[in-house]
């Protein structure tokens, strides 16, 4: 996409996107479907759940290998501890060869929500190791500026729990962490159930928005994808073209001077 | 016996067909090829059948398994439904093997609200697709199947999906193939396949060349890598992992239908056995039972069928099954000359080995690629990666 003419990037450490679409790669009908729906979404950087796909092996046509046109980002979905998501993410680098990781620490089954002080703790030892982290989040205020403190790639805070489709039940927060996080990538991350509820992330300046079951669980996933690139790309053009004012009374389109009859 | 090497004088049609792979797609096909009076030789890499069919649990759930956008592999599904109870009393008069196909419905169980929400999407479509399947109250429910929990959040049910008993399938196969006068030759890898629209070979492992009238590669899984293909002729076939757990049914316990929920089923089998299975994992041809799948199925099934927690485990497995890039099967003449394609099953491999095999045969012995394969043919895949 481009602004004014000039390309409207999308920089996390050193890495540069130019789709602000960012999309998983779980739960699709079948590989055919989701290469599909990638393509139609735009989306430039994938998200892998490390744990659940076969590394070694290269006997059968490997999953990974499918994803070869996109640039891959190794999760620690799955993970509990800062431990286990710490191991998890040294695997992932030595496999994929990429400093990038998508760190998840699950605080429970029935919610998904993230353990804060498991994160914390995750995020600051993955960082100082060198790893370039994108930090799944609470949609806390605090806990967010913490992780952007201590020098995470990108903050990504949930919109709802994982896999709920439940759009943006806090929107105050998200528009606070924004407002609180000016230098650090922001990503909503998590609980996005329809277009418009991207473009809504877009329109309060996030710079990105990370989705999977929102388009492998629609009943078309390749065209609700095509809907999700729209929708991040109206949203964004929406946020950056600076909206109107509200007012309490009307206000005709059209002018009032010179009318016939006045 | 056999003769391995064409002789000039030989016409095409004296030669054997020759099949790699003897699970059930292989058995089938070569039964239904000896039926019209062919000759056939089955190349298995282990012993026949002991691979995915083996682990199958032998679901025949073409309602059950429909998907929002494959209409195409529903009628495939529908049609090889249609054909069972056919091919089944045509193999048990062969073989003298029960198969232990069973018809009697299945019921889905919804365990909580928004699983029931999923599920009533679900009866949305199939009732739109013109399905025969029936949204139960807990009570008509409970007629039917005792054996679910009794509160459940929702229930569907779709009478005609079906079952067999899959080892029993592979066993009867298996005696049917080598009663029609087969050639099975077990323990016998094939490392390559030499494409010819005359005189298509395989090659052994042990660097024996055969040559037929036609090569049909059946290897489920491991159809992937075969030498004398292409890369980009290759059938795109990866292993998609299930884990299955046999339980010994026991008094006062008695489930009489499949009953299925999102990820998880329980099937009753002859000799008095309930399956249940079965994960869906990309982990290769890691073939392990794992403690993780274990809990997934056992937590979520006795949230439907509470009754299995007193059930002895009798047997756990793990099966591999052939997926294709679309998971619909590839079926029918490749761009290999004189290679034709019976793989990439997936969920279906029991459900579709009547049609599969009949029409698969019908193209090998008349060069017709009838409406049911037409769908499936696998140069898709070669038109995708062009």
């Amino acid at each position: 996409m481009t602004t004014n003419g000039r390309p409207d990037t999308l920089r996390i450490g050193d890495m540069a996107l130019s789709s602000r679409l960012i999309m998983g790669t779980s739960r699709y009908p079948n590989p055919r479907v989701m290469l599909d729906a990638l393509e139609a979404s735009g989306a430039e950087l994938v998200t892998v759940a490390i744990r659940r796909v076969n590394l070694q092996d290269a006997s059968g046509e490997r999953f990974l290998d499918l994803l070869k046109p996109y640039r891959c980002l190794p999760n620690t979905a799955g993970c509990y501890t800062a431990k286990e998501a710490v191991l998890v993410a040294q695997l992932a680098r030595e496999a994929l060869e990429t400093r990038l990781i998508k760190l998840e620490v699950i605080g429970d089954d029935e919610t998904l929500l993230p353990d804060v002080e498991q994160l914390l703790r995750a995020a600051k030892e993955l960082v100082d190791d060198g790893f370039s982290v994108m930090v799944y989040a609470n949609d806390d205020p605090i806990t967010c500026r913490k992780l952007a403190d201590l020098g995470c790639a990108a903050i990504m805070p949930l919109a709802a729990p994982i896999g709920s489709g439940q759009g943006l039940v806090n929107p105050y927060n998200l528009a606070l962490i924004r407002d609180m996080i000016q230098d650090t990538p922001l990503i909503v991350d998590a609980g996005i159930g329809t277009a418009s509820d991207a473009a809504r992330v877009m329109e309060l300046g996030y710079d990105g928005v990370l989705l999977n079951t929102a388009v492998s669980d629609a009943q078309h996933p390749v065209a609700m994808a095509a809907a999700m690139r729209r929708a991040v790309e109206a949203g964004r053009l929406a946020f950056l073209s600076g909206r109107m004012p509200r007012r309490t009374y009307a206000q005709a389109s059209s002018p009032m001077e010179g009318r016939i009859g006045k | 016996m056999s003769r391995t090497l064409p002789r000039a004088t030989e016409s095409r049609a004296e030669r054997p067909a020759l099949i790699v792979g003897g699970g059930v797609a292989g058995l089938a096909l070569g039964w239904r090829l000896l039926c019209a009076g062919r000759g056939v030789h089955l190349f298995e890499r282990d012993r026949a059948g002991r691979g995915a069919s083996w682990a199958a649990a032998g679901m025949l759930a073409p309602d059950a398994e429909i998907g929002f956008e494959d209409p195409e592999l529903y009628r495939l599904n529908r049609e090889s439904l249609r054909r069972w109870p056919s091919f089944a009393a045509a193999l048990k008069a062969e073989s003298d093997v029960e198969t232990g196909f069973r018809e009697g419905g299945a019921l889905h169980v919804a365990p909580d609200r928004d699983a029931a929400e999923a599920l009533r999407r679900r009866y949305d479509f199939m009732k739109a697709q013109g399905l025969n399947v029936q949204w139960l109250s807990t009570a008509e429910a409970l007629d039917i199947e005792p054996f679910i929990t009794s509160r459940p959040a929702a229930v569907l049910y779709s009478p005609t999906d079906s079952q067999v008993d899959a080892r029993a399938l592979v066993k009867a196969l298996r005696a049917a193939f080598l009663q029609a006068g087969g050639v099975l030759r077990e323990g016998t890898p094939v490392r390559a396949v030499e494409p010819d629209a005359e005189a298509p070979a395989v090659v052994t492992e042990d660097g024996e060349r055969v040559a037929g009238s036609c090569v049909a590669l059946a290897m489920g899984a491991w159809s992937h890598g075969l030498q004398g293909l292409a890369p980009d002729r290759q059938p795109p076939v990866r292993p998609v992992r299930g884990q299955m757990i046999e339980l010994q049914v026991e008094p006062p316990f008695g489930l009489q239908h499949v009953v299925r929920s999102a990820h998880t089923y329980a099937a009753p089998k002859p000799g008095g056995r309930v399956l249940v299975g079965a994960t869906m994992e990309e982990m290769g041809f890691d073939a392990r039972v794992t403690a993780g799948g274990l809990y997934a199925m056992l937590e979520e099934i006795r949230k439907i069928v509470p009754g299995v927690d007193d059930l002895p485990v009798r047997d756990l497995w793990a099966g591999l099954r052939p997926a294709s890039r679309d998971h619909l099967p590839i079926l029918g003449p490749s761009s290999a000359p004189g290679v034709v394609m019976a793989t990439g099953f997936f969920r279906h491999g029991m459900l579709l080995a009547p049609v599969a095999s009949e029409e698969v045969a019908r193209y090998v012995l008349t060069g017709e690629t009838s409406a049911w394969i037409a769908p499936f043919l696998p140069e898709r895949f070669e038109a995708a990666l062009a």
